[in-house]
């Protein structure tokens, strides 16, 4: 919807500007988008340095030596990462991270292209209820849940399997990656795909090649915030998994914290830990991030 | 885009109905396993919590395990004072958050909305906490907050505050120091989504505007605010579900500590239910709670027209 708004305003943009200049000199009055330079930098440097101080906290606590109190990571120690890996397990945390992860993105993606090709392209019977149902289990949080739940994974034998986690992070994730991907799919002109079936495609093959290409933003975005959400999420894992060997990085951070003396350089070199996946994903979709989420999220 | 278009236009459309070949079988089909899914991990514990919210349930003592009635209710309402205090903590905790959040963000989303040298890079280190978990927001904050190495210890160097200060444990501090940590977090949401409903508001109104001699805050009130009404009803609304939900970061953080300082109601009911395994009480609260999330959905739903809007 998002995008439509920018193509139909952007052929209208540049007739005004090219009128502008002699306006400008007028009063010194500024166009909208010319606001002084201090009103810009002054407030973002500001708000940066409230954003940027905790991450450069972390990394300090990480990366100087133990008992050092310096405010500069200097000598630069990686004896942290060494022991949180190691000694901590967070080797073993890291991939059992990973495999949540992954799992629970392939899962979502899949699950969601089918249900939301469904609502994007069909009308029949159920469509209104499962549309309220995406929207009312929006409202539905898991962590209200964690006893029956648990109770259901009890009686399938899944306590203490990664099979547990990824079936709770999938199904909580559901709801949301559906409907952004009807509202891709929709985005996608029907008459494409019918061109496909007169070349011969039945429906599955004329999806897969005409319009899956074009979802690949969509997916994208969808499938990273899948993954991101099930890394980042934390409940789930500490209910369902009591094995050590099976845990995952949040819930090894947490038993870090909780610890009685609270080691903070093993702390730090673990929070970094958790974030590389993260930044290293979201730097990728970021430019995917602002019109496709609000054109899904916000504008149903 | 433009290769769609493209495409589209190449071959003369088909005399086709939509889906007229398609079997009746085939949406039903496609919607199967989500349904499913959903029907046995969300709609099926959601019934059976109502079940147990009205029976003693506790595995930890079995021999009075049965029906209750209301009882359970009637213990919340009348007998147990942690339950209202976690009610207004979690309202404290949902208008502070919200109105904090939407306020900062909507200043930050109308600043990164700017042309300026940098903006790019700017607009990634402003957004960065967003994709920051709730367990590692707190770890940062525990690092920040602890009282030997923590802030307070630089800001005493310089004469500021006392030596050995722990904001996380001092019930005077730990209700601006927890929202401080969860802002940090929660400010790049709004400040997304209202970027995002920002790049769409045409540019000639404001140039309408400034020939007609508006001033940019006179522009901001009368073309901006209207245009972002919706979205920011809708993410305000949502926000507020989510803090109300969210447990991870007060979990970790305080532990709904020090004293029940900052327990919310999920909160309560995840210690009832993990520590003290009451889980018939707990599927009480869980109910209430049930009740002030559908009040919020019933109003999502109005406000985002559903029924009107879905096609």
């Amino acid at each position: 919807m998002i995008t439509k708004d920018i193509d139909t305003v952007a052929p209208a943009a540049p007739a005004p500007v090219a009128d502008e200049p002699p306006r400008r000199p007028r009063k010194g009055r500024r166009a909208w988008d010319e606001a002084p330079r201090w009103q810009i930098y002054l407030p973002l440097g500001i708000y940066l340095l409230f954003t940027l101080v905790p991450f450069y906290w972390i990394l300090l606590f990480a990366l100087r030596e133990p008992g050092s109190s310096s405010l500069v990571p200097w000598p630069i120690t990686f004896e942290h990462f060494d022991k949180v890996w190691n000694e901590r397990s967070f080797g073993t945390y890291f991939e059992n991270s990973v495999y949540v992860g992954l799992a629970t993105l392939v899962m979502t993606t899949i699950v969601a292209l089918a249900g939301g090709y469904a609502l994007a392209r069909f009308d029949f019977k159920v469509k209104r209820v499962f549309m309220l149902a995406l929207l009312c289990s929006q409202f539905v949080p898991g962590a209200l849940l964690l006893v029956p739940l648990f109770q259901i994974f009890a009686n399938l034998q899944l306590i203490n399997s990664l099979v547990s986690v990824i079936i709770a992070e999938t199904v909580f994730q559901l709801p949301l990656s559906i409907i952004l991907i009807s509202g891709f799919i929709r985005n996608v002109p029907y008459s494409l795909e019918e061109a496909a079936w007169v070349d011969g495609c039945n429906r599955f093959t004329g999806f897969r090649v005409v319009v899956l290409p074009l979802l690949r933003p969509g997916l994208i975005a969808v499938g990273s915030f899948a993954f991101v959400h099930s890394w980042n999420h934390f409940l789930f894992a500490l209910m369902f998994l009591s094995n050590q060997e099976k845990q995952t990085i949040p819930v090894g951070l947490n038993s870090l914290m909780s610890a009685d003396s609270v080691d903070l350089g093993a702390l730090a070199a673990g929070g970094i830990i958790a974030a590389v996946p993260v930044v290293i994903v979201f730097a990728f979709i970021q430019k995917w991030l602002i019109t496709g989420f609000s054109a899904g999220a916000v504008k149903g | 885009m433009a290769q769609a278009a493209a495409v589209a236009k190449q071959p003369a459309p088909p005399p086709r109905r939509r889906g007229s070949a398609t079997p009746r079988r085939l949406p039903y089909l496609l919607i199967a396993p989500a349904g499913l899914l959903m029907l046995g991990f969300i709609a099926y514990p959601v019934l059976s919590v109502f079940y147990y919210s009205l029976q003693d349930y506790n595995p930890t003592k079995p021999w009075r395990n049965g029906f209750a009635g209301f009882d359970n209710f009637v213990h919340a309402f009348t007998e147990d004072p942690q339950f209202w205090d976690t009610l207004v903590f979690s309202a404290k905790w949902v208008v502070v958050e919200v109105g904090l959040q939407l306020l900062l963000g909507l200043a930050l989303a109308l600043i990164v909305n700017q042309s300026f040298v940098g903006r790019s890079l700017g607009r990634a280190m402003v957004f960065s906490p967003w994709a920051v978990s709730g367990v590692l927001t707190s770890a940062i904050w525990v690092l920040l907050y602890n009282s030997q190495t923590g802030i307070t210890r630089y800001l005493a160097d310089m004469g500021i505050g006392e030596y050995g200060t722990s904001w996380l444990s001092d019930t005077s501090t730990v209700f601006p120091a927890t929202v401080v940590a969860d802002l940090w977090r929660g400010v790049p949401f709004f400040a997304i989504l209202i970027l995002a409903d920002l790049q769409s508001v045409s540019k000639d109104l404001y140039e309408a505007a400034e020939v007609d001699g508006a001033s940019r805050f006179q522009q901001f009130l009368n073309i901006t605010l209207p245009h972002l009404k919706d979205a920011i009803i809708l993410s305000t609304l949502l926000r507020a579900v989510w803090e109300f939900n969210n447990v991870d970061l007060l979990y970790t953080l305080t532990g709904g500590g020090p004293a029940g300082e900052t327990t919310t109601l999920p909160l309560y009911i995840a210690n009832t239910s993990v520590d003290a395994h009451n889980f018939g009480y707990a599927s009480a609260l869980t109910t209430v709670a049930f009740m002030i999330l559908l009040f919020f959905s019933m109003v999502y739903l109005r406000l985002s027209k559903f029924g009107g809007g879905d096609k």
